[in-house]
């Protein structure tokens, strides 16, 4: 049914009917409604799921990580300096090849202290092992949430859901939420492929030398490269079951477009906007929204923006010494092209600042007036007498 | 797509306001979306939040800049912010407040409209004499003064949203329904 939902409460609403059966968490702004509604689900007894409030983010990591162990469906959610403090534990539930999900709400990392939009934490684990799904709005959520499960139990990675602080976290929208027989029906319980049995005791996650080392780490690139294939077929099975499709990588206009936008998250719903008048304009612009950044889908990418002349990528998030981490990624996917398009990186909406329709056509007006890419990516929206 | 802008204060419920609301318009069939000022609240500090309605999906997911119409819920506010920035103009001004607020509406062509929703919220018991609830006095007149959305529309949205005195709320609703004042006798 449809009703009114805030972006976080999108989430809680999938965790509850995905009858997760641990959930840990510790509150941080702008994530804490996630998990003080589930926590609520909990109390009521609409989920009947084990809430173990913990004293960090480590925390509780490490407790679903152990839930995890013993072969039962668990979620936790975080943002900013609560994944960053995850983040050896990140590795620990991905190298224990532990279906965990979590739903990460994008925030800068200070100083200076700021708890708005910017995607530099949950970009600073792309090398953790973990699935990276984000989510344009409220219902991308709900649904990336089921699927995010359905991911990670067929693959035994952990999945992070990426929502944008504020943007989705905060806004309330109609979220169609499906009948709990419905889910069932696409989300079936938990069959680990292994746990902890005091029944039938095994050792797990011993020291491993040299010896064999490498080939567990091959066994968990190859679980990535099954990611992609696993995502596309399960979410054609979430088209079949709920009506809405989501694609790792989504395009609008891109077969004849001299010009694609590159975007993710919430920016993606007002690019659509600008990109749309621009058509009705007569110009050739696409728009290409990825929602899957691991495992990277670089064949798809090489398909749907090969083809075009020129791409303008909007990333909202920097990597220091390199610059934006999107468009960094989709360069190096199109690398094995003999013919590749030029790939405009802009930086933009960091902590926070708002992106609007009149900065993506400020970004599309820039690419399209500069003859070639420059190597370093350009900074949007720059205001001049505050930068030193 | 029409965009309406909440002023209030910390713990006055203005972004409870602008939820309820979103509800009532969405069970009168529109398409919504509703958001805070992004960032950190404060008991008693001014506080923002936005209202997006349309009859087609929404996709702007940026700020509002430039309201179609804005609400506030403390005539206090009036003169310590800029209450009317980027108001479109010819735009509806509702201003909680017992008499005429001192508000320029020359300049915009704005319309205005007040009701004394801590009148009505205290005669109603909602909240105490020094706290008042104004809330939901305020999306009685809000439905008063821009003939949307129905009044039934508002009441379900109370009884879903608030969490005691429903019916009480839903007196408030009514009563300042009836009490909106509009300036030289102009309805919208």
């Amino acid at each position: 049914m449809r009703q009114v939902l805030e972006g976080s409460h999108a989430i809680s609403e999938a965790v509850r009917l995905a009858k997760v059966q641990v959930v840990a968490g510790y509150p941080i702004t702008p994530q804490t409604h996630i998990i003080e509604a589930i926590s609520q689900h909990c109390a009521d007894g609409s989920l009947k799921a084990r809430f173990i409030p913990v004293e960090s983010e480590h925390s509780s990591m490490a407790a679903v990580i152990g839930a995890a162990a013993t072969g039962v469906r668990t979620f936790t959610a975080t943002s900013s300096h609560g994944l960053a403090l995850m983040h050896e534990v990140l590795h620990w539930a991905s190298a224990a090849r532990l279906p965990i999900v979590m739903g990460e709400v994008n925030r800068a990392l200070g100083p200076g202290w700021n708890i708005w939009m910017d995607q530099s934490d949950s970009l600073a684990q792309r090398d953790t092992g973990w699935i990276q799904l984000y989510c344009e709005d409220a219902q991308d959520a709900l649904d990336t949430t089921l699927i995010a499960f359905r991911l990670a139990e067929t693959v035994n990675l952990p999945a992070m859901v990426v929502i944008d602080a504020f943007y989705v976290s905060h806004t309330f929208e109609p979220v169609d939420v499906p009948a709990p027989e419905t889910v069932d029906r696409f989300l079936p319980p938990l069959e680990p492929r292994f746990r902890i049995d005091v029944d039938h005791p095994r050792a797990l996650y011993p020291m491993v030398g040299p010896a064999f080392f490498m080939e567990m780490r091959r066994s968990i690139q190859d679980g990535m490269d099954a990611a992609g294939p696993a995502f596309d077929a399960i979410a054609g099975e979430f088209e079949n079951v709920f009506g809405r499709r989501h694609d790792a990588v989504e395009t609008v206009g891109c077969e004849d477009a001299d010009l694609v936008l590159v975007t993710t998250g919430s920016v993606t719903s007002t690019a659509r906007i600008v990109i749309a008048r621009q058509r009705e304009a007569g110009k050739r612009v696409g728009l290409c929204k990825i929602k899957q950044f691991r495992p990277f889908p670089a064949e798809t990418i090489r398909a749907v923006l090969g083809p075009a002349p020129r791409i303008a990528v909007i990333d909202r998030n920097v990597s220091f010494g390199s610059g934006g981490i999107f468009a960094r990624e989709i360069q190096g996917a199109l690398c094995p092209l003999e013919k590749r398009p030029a790939v405009y990186s802009y930086i933009a909406g960091l902590g926070g600042r708002d992106i609007t329709p009149e900065t993506i056509a400020e970004v599309l007006r820039l690419a399209e007036e500069t003859p070639m890419p420059a190597a370093e990516s350009c900074w949007v929206g720059l205001n001049p007498e505050v930068r030193p | 797509m029409q965009e309406i802008r909440f002023h209030g204060r910390g713990g006055q419920g203005t972004v409870l306001a602008s939820i309820s609301l979103a509800k009532a318009f969405f069970e009168a069939g529109w398409e919504v979306q509703t958001f805070p000022l992004f960032g950190v609240e404060r008991r008693g500090a001014p506080v923002e939040a936005y209202l997006r309605i349309a009859h087609e999906k929404i996709y702007l997911r940026s700020g509002v800049y430039t309201p179609d119409h804005i609400v506030v819920m403390d005539a206090k506010l009036i003169g310590a912010i800029d209450v009317t920035r980027g108001l479109k103009p010819g735009g509806w001004i509702l201003v909680n407040s017992p008499v005429r607020p001192h508000i320029d509406v020359t300049a915009g062509g704005f319309h205005l409209a007040w009701v004394d929703a801590t009148g009505v919220a205290v005669a109603h018991r909602l909240g105490t004499r020094t706290h008042p609830i104004i809330n939901t006095a305020v999306l009685g007149a809000f439905a008063r003064t821009f003939g949307m959305p129905e009044l039934g529309h508002i009441e379900a949205a109370i009884r879903q949203e608030v969490p005691v005195k429903k019916e009480e709320n839903v007196a408030a609703a009514h009563a300042a329904y009836d009490q909106v004042h509009f300036l030289n006798g102009e309805e919208a």
